[in-house]
């Protein structure tokens, strides 16, 4: 349980779609996002909060990402 | 025509959300209170783990640590629950534009024009449920019902996370067996009342002739037996409708009992500025003032008195305030709590009545802006009052913006 704080690589579109488009953990290493399967509002329930879920695949993985508030976190 | 209001109370709100941001807590008994230290030590909410072991809203905090010697207690965050009450209102306006809130965690919904769209009312309300539960992690209780009363009744009979509906052919069964109690606005002293004249639950007041309620609680009386038949009409509010403000006070609980005039005099200084400047920003004037004193015993007392002319000045609610309390206030008792309000209001720029021999307010008025527009640029403590330094400690609030939102009156 928790949640790891990353930097996230996004692209922001004319109409304020946001796409995470690279995602570079704690120690550096960098994965790029493959695809966003499914964006909605949710609470994360292993992490603790709230933000908009981007459901990502990574990798042939699937990973919830968060943005809360401009926040970016992956849950433990 | 009939309508379906749904009321939509979210369970244990301000501890549903804490223990969704903390998932270390799940499992645990929770209660978000206040500082001890400051002598705010009161439960404010808990989860269904504290509430089974007896824990209470309003209690102390070591009342209910007696009760249940591992309650985890947690400090309050209002902006994170501001932030989930606007998301949850996001999800009803999906649903109507008739939202009335009733204090942060609770709102009425009026849904009669939306049936044909969403489905029924109850249907409604498990959609809400749901979207609550996925998209914010908390749980909400929903009533339904032709009025906002028996709305409000439902939404508390089943919790968490249920919808009840309640019906012209069903109320009398589920909400006649009710404690009088429960309906809105009987409070301790009605409840009495009516129990001495063997009303004991809603039904009871609801077969009760209305001419003997009357004469028992004045048009009170009428109101209430309109209540207990489900007959109320009054209306769920558009939103942007903005309610219509009828006064405005500030009260804190001091972090040491107040002993004598002065320290009196600085905590209704502090309570003062901040009523004053609310009510510029509002654009109205006061014409009243009343003080709200509670001293150690926790017995209280209001009491309220005209301005010579209408005043957003703070010297002049601080003043009339001190007269209030030197008026009525013997000092038998060290004081906990006091409260400032300003009532009777008109708008900032309406005509008055000139005094003849009263000097010209302008000045002072335009040096009150003065004030607000340093404390906007550099924050409510670059510019004060000599007299609040004598005792930071006990001045050092900021009620302007710190302050606490209490669910709010029934009659708009």
């Amino acid at each position: 349980m928790g949640k790891t704080f990353v930097k996230v690589t996004a692209e922001h579109d004319e109409s304020g779609r946001v796409k995470p488009l690279l995602l570079t953990w704690t120690d550096g290493r960098k994965y790029e996002i493959d695809k966003v399967v499914d964006v909605r509002q949710a609470p994360s329930l292993k992490g603790g909060g709230l933000g908009i879920r981007y459901t990502c695949k990574i990798r042939g993985k699937e990973v919830y990402l968060f943005c809360d508030e401009g926040k970016w976190f992956i849950e433990k | 025509m009939e309508r379906t209001i749904l009321h939509v109370d979210l369970n244990n709100f301000y501890a549903s959300v804490e223990c969704l941001y903390r998932p270390e807590l799940r499992g645990l008994p929770v209660a978000v209170s206040g500082d001890a230290g400051a002598r705010h030590g009161i439960i404010l909410a808990k989860n269904n783990l504290a509430k089974g072991y007896g824990v209470k809203t309003g209690e102390a905090i070591w009342q209910a640590r007696q009760k249940c010697p591992g309650l985890v207690c947690v400090p309050p965050d209002y902006r994170k629950y501001l932030r989930f009450s606007r998301l949850a209102r996001a999800i009803y306006a999906d649903f109507t534009d008739q939202i009335e809130p009733f204090g942060i965690d609770e709102a009425w919904l009026d849904v009669t024009s939306s049936i044909n769209l969403f489905g029924d009312g109850v249907r409604i309300a498990n959609a809400i449920r749901r979207r609550l539960r996925e998209e914010l992690g908390i749980t909400g209780s929903v009533g339904v019902a032709d009025n906002k009363i028996f709305a409000k009744l439902g939404s508390d009979m089943n919790k968490p996370d249920a919808t009840t509906l309640i019906t012209a052919e069903n109320f009398r069964d589920k909400v006649w067996p009710l404690p009088a109690g429960e309906l809105l606005y009987i409070g301790r002293s009605t409840r009495q009342k009516l129990a001495n004249r063997g009303i004991f639950t809603i039904g009871d007041l609801a077969r009760r002739d209305v001419h003997m309620l009357r004469l028992l609680l004045g048009v009170w009386g009428e109101t209430l037996w309109h209540f207990a038949n489900g007959l109320d009409v009054s209306p769920v509010r558009h939103v942007g409708e903005e309610s219509f403000i009828k006064s405005v006070g500030n009260s804190t609980t001091t972090p040491r009992d107040l002993m004598n005039d002065e320290d009196v005099k600085m905590i209704v200084f502090v309570l003062a500025e901040s009523v004053a400047a609310r009510l510029r920003r509002h654009g109205f004037k006061c014409k009243t003032v009343a003080i709200y004193v509670r001293n150690s015993e926790l017995s209280s007392f209001e009491r309220q008195g005209k301005l010579s002319a209408p005043s957003f000045v703070s010297t002049d609610i601080a003043q009339k305030a001190m007269d209030l309390f030197k008026e009525h206030y013997r000092w038998d008792k060290p004081i906990r709590s006091i409260g400032v309000r300003g009532a009777d209001l008109v708008t900032a720029d309406s005509l008055v009545q000139l005094d003849l021999f009263a000097k010209d307010k302008a000045v002072e008025e335009r040096l009150e802006r003065a004030v607000d527009s340093i404390r906007r640029r550099f924050g409510p403590y670059s510019i004060q009052r000599c007299a609040l330094l004598q005792d930071r400690k006990l001045t050092g609030f900021n009620p302007k913006d710190e302050h606490v939102i209490h669910p709010v009156s029934f009659f708009r």
